[in-house]
């Protein structure tokens, strides 16, 4: 049974604005918008434009997906709280893929062990490693935040050939081990993600709208809160 | 579109540690109200802490969200607009609630509005007594600030006077935590100087022939004065502070009625949960012979029916806000023009 006709998916984790819409052949739309830090203003037009142009009315959406980071905390709790509220207004589920599953996923034709890795500033990295699978990527190692040295003296452990992606690898491409291969890709796309998202969904174990089911999608920090008081902008 | 008694406003409030949402009908008819708090996870810190607040903003928008239109009785389908705080406030704490309230007015094909969050607490008397008659002037109290305002029509402020270094509720804040009596300091100097005497030590009030607060030298006077006698009782020390700002609150405010010829004093924002200045609010305003207007306590500190109503006024007035809307963390009250006492 086709539960799942049309997945709206949103992708915040990086400067990048990416919103994309999935059918049952693939994309039917994609906009994508670097504009730095200014994801609040420019997600829910970017939204109301890709489903007009798709000519796909909100109300015909059946599964939400959403980047759960790692990345822009600021950036990933504006997507995760659009991505919610709407699962739960429309009433459908929502599926969170993380940040580095959708760098990994359109290299999975590669025949390297594939990094991907986010630039999560203070001199410091998240990665994951990947495989590739049949038809996807398998991730292989826990989501980490740690400094660029420490990736080196992963990969060097792994001593495998490694193909690194995401703006993490692009920022601090001259820090990393000379044997790193880095690919042109950056920034996670709302592309895979509706791709991933949709195939989740139509799953029938995660499939269910219900609070329960917004309460399994968290956004993915990887670091603990800066305990910093502000009491200039109370 | 047609604003008017029967227009249903859902408003969301996530500018500090609170995620609040409200369904209110017709600008003053609350039908729901809901609020959930991080504070807890905060009193280790003895202040906010942003990161933590816009955390727990991710948690609880949908669950606030959903209670809310639960507990209101009215279908979503009968909800007109969405009104969202944009400012004051932490940036990372308000983009949460900017964000879903745009995603409801995206499913929902209704207006979204952003609410300046000082303009709400204004609102705030005005939802709980909407005979109170303008011109009012308004006493915005909270951590944050501390502003004398003449509300003169709707959307018409004033700015009379304002804090010119500490806002109240930071005094407090900072007098508890020196006082060893925890966070937040508001209710816990309020609680203390029950069992204290307010004369015991003569603190210095107010600037003279101004309409300005500082409280700034209150509190290092308190700090000298604990400092040169380590004996004295804490109790009587909040006592005797709490008075003092009071005095200078109630003092400044009916010297700004008087001064405008306001027909009615309305206490706002936090720092108005304080037992002492409720009491003396309504006192002062009775000798005055005018319109005193305390709201509850659930309608002082922060909440989202005064963002719903604040909004059903903005959207009968300006129409709708454009969804490529921000978020400001500076944001000021818009005011009509300045006051030169
Ligand atoms: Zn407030």
């Amino acid at each position: 049974m086709d539960r799942v006709v049309i997945t709206l998916g949103i992708e915040t984790a990086t400067q990048v604005v990416s919103v994309a819409l999935g059918g049952d052949d693939g994309v039917i739309g994609l906009v994508e918008i670097m504009q730095g830090r200014r994801h609040a203003e420019v997600l829910a037009p970017a939204i109301e434009f890709v489903c007009r142009q798709a000519g796909v009315a909100l109300s015909q959406i059946g599964a939400v997906g959403v980047d759960i980071g790692p990345g822009l905390f600021t950036g990933m709790r504006v997507g995760i709280a659009t991505a919610k509220t709407m699962a739960q207004a429309l009433d459908v589920p929502l599926v969170g893929i993380s940040s580095l599953d959708l760098l990994a996923f359109p290299l999975r034709h590669s025949s390297k062990v594939i990094a991907s890795l986010i630039d999560a500033r203070k001199g410091e990295v998240f990665y994951s490693f990947y495989l590739p699978s049949p038809g996807g990527v398998q991730r292989v190692s826990e989501p980490i935040a740690c400094s660029v040295e420490d990736f080196n003296a992963d990969v060097m452990a792994r001593g495998q050939n490694v193909l690194a992606v995401g703006d993490g690898a692009h920022r601090y491409r001259d820090q990393l081990d000379a044997s790193i291969e880095v690919a042109d890709l950056a920034h996670p796309s709302a592309a895979p993600l509706v791709h991933l998202a949709r195939a989740r969904a139509l799953r029938a174990d995660v499939g269910q709208a219900g609070a329960a089911n917004l309460e399994s999608v968290q956004p993915m920090y990887l670091r603990a809160p800066d305990a910093q008081i502000n009491w200039t902008t109370r | 579109m047609n604003v008017d008694e029967s227009t249903v406003v859902l408003g969301l409030e996530t500018s500090c540690d609170e995620t609040a949402a409200s369904v209110v009908m017709g600008g003053s008819d609350v039908l729901s109200s809901v609020i959930n708090t991080s504070i807890e996870q905060h009193v280790p810190f003895g202040g906010v802490v942003p990161e933590i607040a816009s955390r727990a903003h991710v948690e609880l928008i949908a669950p606030v969200i959903a209670q809310a239109i639960e507990e209101s009785g009215v279908a979503d389908t009968r909800i007109d607009a969405v009104a969202a705080t944009v400012g004051p406030g932490l940036i990372g704490a308000l983009l949460v609630g900017v964000a879903a309230a745009k995603a409801l007015a995206l499913v929902w094909d209704v207006p979204f509005v952003g609410v300046n969050h000082l303009e709400a607490h204004l609102y705030a008397g005005l939802l709980e007594d909407p005979s109170l008659e303008l011109p009012l002037v308004v006493l915005l109290v909270s951590g944050g600030h501390t502003m004398l305002i003449e509300m003169s029509a709707h959307g018409q402020y004033r700015l009379l006077g304002e804090t010119i270094d500490d806002a109240a509720g930071e005094a407090f804040d900072k007098v508890a935590r020196f006082l060893g009596l925890g966070y937040p300091g508001g209710p816990a100097i309020d609680r203390e100087a029950q069992y204290g005497d307010p004369t015991a030590v003569a603190f210095p009030r107010a600037i003279p022939d101004s309409l300005n607060f500082s409280f700034s030298g209150l509190k290092t006077a308190v700090m000298n004065h604990v400092r040169k006698h380590p004996d004295s009782v804490t109790a009587d020390i909040a006592a005797s502070f709490q008075m003092a700002v009071v005095d200078s609150l109630v003092a400044k405010a009916r010297r700004a009625a008087r001064e405008v010829g306001a027909k009615g004093l309305v206490l706002g924002g936090g720092v108005a949960a304080n037992s002492l200045l409720r009491q003396r609010w309504a006192t002062a305003c009775d000798e005055d012979g005018i319109q005193a207007f305390v709201p509850s306590r659930a309608m002082c500190t922060d909440n989202a029916a005064m963002i719903a109503a604040a909004g059903w006024y903005r959207l009968k007035s300006d129409g709708p806000t454009s969804l490529d809307c921000g978020a400001y963390p500076g944001l000021r009250l818009p005011l009509v023009q300045s006051y030169t006492p």
